[in-house]
């Protein structure tokens, strides 16, 4: 078995009294894409910046490739970074930026050019390497900032919410093309973001975050498949799963594994209809509890209504109501 | 006053030696003044940015010359440079040295007053800095540090050039300072001895003031308004291409 290229034991930073990595562990074989997910204040970027250097842990062990690096200084670390602000400096060329770790590193003009070259086409940057960074889009500066990873020639980067300033439609192209990137240099990346949908997409392995602790990690099939907490359960998803309380027990059912029904399952009565195009959220009411449909096609379904829903017993997910852990199945609430 | 229309004022300027050494003054004086003031306020800047203890009170004392006027400023130094009882002397006597005529001797006294300048100007031109390094986003240097960059490279190539769009406005004004505050003369030298510290704004004074003489104030201003704006356009002629306004 391969070692591990990243370890992180124990890791704990905290601001007083206020903790905001509590004690996390999780490890990164070479080549490997881990995202860390989690909602703001979760702790995911101060974990990026103590694995980068720029903030320090208050307890436990950083280990890139065998070596602990706690004590190292940022540049010295061997890794690349790519910010949710992108961090270009304003007043250079897109090729000074480029160059900028390069020229400070000393590495040689032949092989800077040469490497340059080598990123600036990987990125697709050509036409532009003489503009400054305020006459790009945020696309290309995006690119740049990679161009800026791929020189440096590090086998670990670091990537902060890389996408989250970019519009819908770019986002998708770059999940692609960064993943793509990252295959074709075998980098290790650690990817901070707070959009389940680029950490299901890109990553090999997922870490959710909550308030400073690992809530779960595991491949981003079994984040859908098994989530171990109802926190885990609400956060992967869209529409997120649905938490329906049956006396000491709360039954998850995504919205895409529910179905209508002419007769039996659940009696429930019909509150908003949201058409999205390719498919419809059907918002429904169960006693306290709200239950969403995600069903193919347009669907008009007036308020109010009465219908049945079913799912089969095989999509549903059980969690203790008290100690909020997962429960392997007993009896699906289906048939009682 | 149909001298003030005669060309012949202007041609004194070209004869009047004591222009010549008051021009000369003048020169050295923002020469050494304006740059030697902003690199300190540079340095004080990014001392009094970091995250010290105490870097409030510390702000206020590189403020407070700014806050004084020049006429104060100007009377405590002169405390500072007396022969006599002054500040300066007796520190050197303590050391064992002899005492300097920091205000009567012909050599020293323009540098005696370049040194009361840029003591008052270096703390207003800082405040400009610090408020410029603090528009700058940390990432920038997060992404220095993490390409092992120097201290001194992150300087030059970050915080300098990021700092231009301040220089340019620090630096127009701090030479129309130079131009234009001549407060302390009255207090310290009153230009002597023997012209050796007089500048051109306290010339055109003492011409029409003092020697009632009007009509060569009002040539020597003209002079003044022609240099003004010749250093205002070099500045932005040659500075405005080198900067980068975000």
């Amino acid at each position: 078995m391969m070692s591990d290229f990243l370890s992180v034991s124990n890791l704990s930073r905290s601001y007083g009294e206020f903790h905001a990595v509590n004690d996390i562990s999780f490890s990164a074989k070479q080549g490997e894409f881990i995202a860390l997910l989690g909602p703001s204040g979760c702790g995911k970027s101060t974990t990026l910046k103590m694995i980068a250097g720029l903030e320090l842990p208050t307890a436990g062990k950083i280990e890139i490739n065998g070596s602990d690096v706690v004590n190292t200084p940022p540049g010295k670390r061997n890794l690349s970074m790519v910010f949710q602000s992108y961090a270009l400096f304003p007043h250079m060329s897109v090729k000074e930026n480029i160059l900028f770790g390069l020229k400070a590193r000393k590495v040689q003009k032949q092989e800077r050019n040469k490497r340059l070259n080598e990123a600036v086409e990987m990125v697709d940057l050509g036409p532009h390497i003489n503009k400054k960074p305020g006459q790009l889009s945020g696309g290309q500066c995006q690119r740049v900032a990679l161009a800026r990873t791929i020189v440096s020639n590090a086998p670990l980067c670091l990537m902060d919410e890389p996408l989250s300033n970019l519009d819908t439609k770019l986002r998708a192209e770059m999940r692609s093309e960064i993943r793509s990137l990252q295959r074709k240099l075998g980098l290790t990346v650690v990817y901070v973001t707070h959009d389940q949908i680029e950490a299901m997409s890109m990553a090999d392995s997922i870490i959710l975050l909550n308030e400073g602790r690992i809530e779960q990690a595991s491949t981003p099939e079994a984040f859908y498949e098994h989530p171990e907490t109802p926190f885990v359960a609400k956060f992967i998803g869209h529409p997120p799963m649905n938490l329906i309380a049956f006396d000491d027990l709360l039954v998850g059912v995504r919205p895409e594994h529910i179905g209508l029904v002419e007769q039996g399952g659940l009696a429930v009565s019909v509150v908003e209809c949201d058409y999205q195009g390719s498919e419809t959220i059907l918002t429904t009411s169960f006693k306290e509890s709200t239950i969403r449909l995600s069903l193919a096609g347009k669907r008009v379904l007036a308020p109010g209504a009465a219908v049945n829903i079913q799912w089969v017993p095989e999509n549903e997910h059980h969690f203790s109501s008290s100690s909020g852990q997962r429960i392997e199945r007993t009896n699906s609430v289906m048939n009682s | 006053m149909s001298d003030s229309l005669h060309l012949d004022n202007y041609r004194y300027l070209l004869e009047d030696e004591v222009l010549l050494q008051v021009l000369s003054n003048s020169f050295w004086y923002a020469a050494i003044t304006v740059p030697v003031s902003i690199a300190l306020a540079i340095a004080m800047a990014l001392w009094v940015n970091t995250k010290l203890r105490g870097v409030g009170l510390l702000r206020l004392a590189y403020f407070t010359p700014t806050v004084l006027p020049m006429i104060s400023v100007a009377n405590i130094w002169l405390f500072f440079y007396s022969t006599e009882i002054g500040l300066l002397n007796n520190i050197l006597g303590y050391f064992g040295a002899d005492a300097v005529n920091w205000l009567g001797d012909p050599d020293i006294s323009l540098y005696s007053l370049m040194a009361m300048t840029i003591w008052k100007e270096a703390g207003f031109f800082m405040i400009f800095y610090l408020a410029a390094l603090q528009t700058i986003s940390p990432d920038l240097y997060h992404a220095a540090a993490l390409e092992n960059a120097s201290r001194w490279t992150i300087f030059k190539r970050i915080t300098f050039p990021l700092l231009m769009p301040t220089t340019l406005f620090v630096l127009v004004n701090a030479i129309l300072n130079a131009f234009k505050l001549v407060d302390h003369l009255f207090i310290l030298t009153k230009g002597g001895p023997n012209n050796s510290s007089n500048l051109l704004l306290y010339y055109i004074f003492e011409n029409a003031f003092s020697f009632f003489d009007t009509a060569y104030a009002s040539a020597l201003t003209v002079l003044l308004l022609i240099i003004l704006v010749f250093l205002a356009l070099l500045q932005f002629g040659v500075l405005e291409k080198r900067v980068h306004y975000r």
